[in-house]
């Protein structure tokens, strides 16, 4: 009888292991140092309960930032960029190529790999109207006003690219528009 | 002769109804008006390419609903608006100014390239809107059957297995009765049941040779187990809990060919890959509201449908306070609470920004062919084991480190390759992951 309870407990014992539910983590031996003791990223609970990932201090400006881009979300805001905005870097090699590779992951879903607002999401149906490069009037200083605010459909793409990054990515977009008008 | 001229008069008839019922189908499935179907294309085209970023047929979106515009404005004006909305305005013409206030100064584009014919077509499209999709009753039958039997399966599992156990029952039942009509009662079947089962435990406590090989079967096999068990305490390969929102890779990242880093912006810089905030949703989904016809996430072992996946996008909605009918967020936003996947204890460091920006590695190499995934799931172990492995395995490309040069050079020498590894630079030792 007592084998017959030895038995059971390894049937049970191994009907538990290799029962594995994807659901949940598995176990862990002895976690202390698996959990942070500062906050981690995104952490739900942060400083006094609050969610660790908030919003900075308006007019906060990151080390080696810059300062924050204040024109106005409007048609006058767009036109004044038009004149008042330029672009601080150079359109050497090194920057069109880094801008080449970043408009192919943020805007070629809709703008195209040519700007003709050809890409992957307005060819399946997904997104439509989206314009050729060439048929609007547009110079750096418009293009960095709609990826910060963004225009009519197109939504605000600052948080996904860094200042340097909008301007690499506005040399490429410039040399494809010149592509495009010849 | 005369059953010929009779078979062909009923032919006739049959004939003659069937066009006048095909005849009203199709009136009736063109509202009972002729649609110029050249125009029609030619006018869709062009709204597709120029206005559909800012109007959509039925609903508001940047500007107002264009469906049946035609019956609420003039056609004059509806042409000067479209050619110079500005000039119309400047020229103080009062719906022009109303309607330019009523969407709070947001100036539409000018289309001065467009003729009298293209704003016509454009227009001719807004009112008889999309051609009717011819559906095929034979077609839809075969559709719907089409999905019927791809779902027969787990039921057709559940009713077999079923069938089995009642199957075994009735043959229990069955041989418990054969063995009552031979006289034996149930009472002594079970002890000769227990009889037979003791004779052999005690043949086998006798034989020397059983008792060993039992005993290493089952040490093996405690090994086995015991082994198995302790090693995947803390590796959650294949970890896959239920998120809060039914969002599918595979729609995303495979079917629209989204990359990985648009969303996921921030590993090309950062240690963490993170998760996107909501706006980076919002940047599309402001103007999808719904999946396409026939779009499926398998979820949790359910077929989720368009039905249930525009629930799904509606809960994008509600994080971000967004009113898809007034079409403005309201600042009542609620934060969508994901669940973690790849989750490194927190003694080990890794970066995303090292691997993806400077080695250049696809995010696939670790994280498997998210692409195909409805559900995400951890697709490598993260064990230090596969670290190590890989590091290992990595020949370094050195291109563009000039000022290393020599250093590169006489590390080759030293370890006899043309090209090194990454383990040979240095990324094996404990205080690059460990401090």
């Amino acid at each position: 009888m007592k084998n017959l309870k030895i038995l059971i407990a390894l049937v049970v014992f191994v009907s538990f292991i290799s029962c594995n539910n994807k659901r949940t983590p598995q176990l862990q031996y002895m976690p202390d140092m698996y959990e942070s003791i500062p906050y981690d990223t995104d952490a739900e609970k942060g400083l006094n309960n609050k969610p660790v990932n908030r919003p900075p201090v308006a007019g906060t400006i990151p080390r080696g930032g810059f300062p924050a881009y204040d024109i106005p979300d409007t048609p006058e805001g767009y036109e004044r960029a038009r004149i008042e905005v330029t672009n601080p870097i150079e359109a050497s090699e090194k920057n069109l190529e880094k801008g080449k590779q970043l408009y192919t992951i943020y805007c070629t879903s809709c703008h195209g790999e040519k700007g003709d607002g050809n890409g992957a999401l307005v060819q399946n149906g997904k997104f439509e109207g989206i314009p050729n490069y060439k048929d609007r009037d547009i110079n750096a200083g418009t293009i960095y006003h709609v990826i910060m605010h963004g225009k009519n459909l197109m939504g605000s793409h600052s948080s996904q690219l860094t200042y340097t990054e909008r301007w690499q990515i506005i040399h490429y977009v410039e040399q494809l528009r010149a592509d495009l008008l010849k | 002769m005369k059953s010929v001229a009779l078979h062909s008069k009923r032919t006739l008839i049959l004939l003659k109804s069937f066009t006048i019922i095909l005849f009203f189908a199709f009136s009736l499935s063109s509202y009972s008006q002729e649609v110029d179907e050249a125009r029609q294309q030619e006018g869709k085209k062009l709204y597709k390419s120029l206005c559909a970023s800012c109007h959509k047929l039925d609903k508001k979106l940047v500007g107002p609903a264009l469906g049946g515009v035609e019956a609420r404005r003039e056609r004059e004006w509806l042409l000067k608006w479209i050619r110079n909305n500005a000039e119309l305005r400047a020229s103080g013409d009062r719906d022009a100014i109303a309607i330019f206030e009523e969407y709070n100064g947001s100036a539409m584009s000018a289309f001065p390239q467009l003729t009298d014919q293209n704003i016509d077509d454009i227009l001719y499209y807004t009112t008889v809107g999309d051609p009717k999709p011819k559906v095929d009753p034979a077609a839809a039958e075969v559709v719907a059957t089409g999905g019927g039997s791809s779902t027969a399966p787990s039921w057709l599992i559940y009713i077999l297995a079923a069938a089995i156990v009642v199957a075994f029952l009735m043959i229990a039942s069955l041989l418990k009765q054969v063995n009552e009509l031979k006289g034996n009662t149930t009472p002594e079947t079970k002890s000769n049941l227990k009889r037979d089962v003791q004779e052999l435990w005690e043949g086998v406590k006798q034989n020397t040779f059983l008792k060993v090989m039992t005993t290493i079967f089952l040490l093996l096999m405690g090994a086995y187990v015991g082994f198995g068990t302790l090693f995947k305490v803390g590796v959650d390969q294949g970890y896959s809990p239920l998120q809060p929102i039914a969002f599918s890779h595979k729609i995303h990242a495979g079917d629209n060919k989204i990359d990985c880093q648009y969303c996921h912006s921030s590993a090309k810089h950062s240690k963490h890959s993170g998760i996107p905030s909501v706006n980076v949703c919002m940047n599309c989904h402001k103007n999808i509201a719904e999946v396409a016809e026939g779009t499926v996430v398998e979820w949790d072992g359910v077929t989720y449908g368009k039905a249930e996946l525009d629930k799904e996008i509606a809960k994008i909605y509600t994080a971000a306070g967004w009113d898809p009918e007034a079409l403005e967020y309201t600042g009542n936003t609620k934060p969508i609470k994901w669940i973690r996947i790849h989750n490194l204890p927190d003694f080990a460091y890794f970066n995303h920004s090292q691997h993806v920006t400077v080695g250049g590695l696809e995010c696939q190499n670790c994280h498997g062919p998210v692409e195909e995934m409805d559900e995400m799931y951890q697709f490598s172990p993260l064990t230090m084991g596969w670290c190590i492995n890989c590091h290992r395995e990595t020949k370094v490309d050195l291109k563009g480190t000039e000022y290393y040069d020599k250093i590169h050079k006489e590390l080759a020498k030293k370890y006899n390759v043309g090209q090194v590894t990454v383990a040979q630079l240095g990324g094996l030792e404990c205080g690059k992951c460990h401090y």
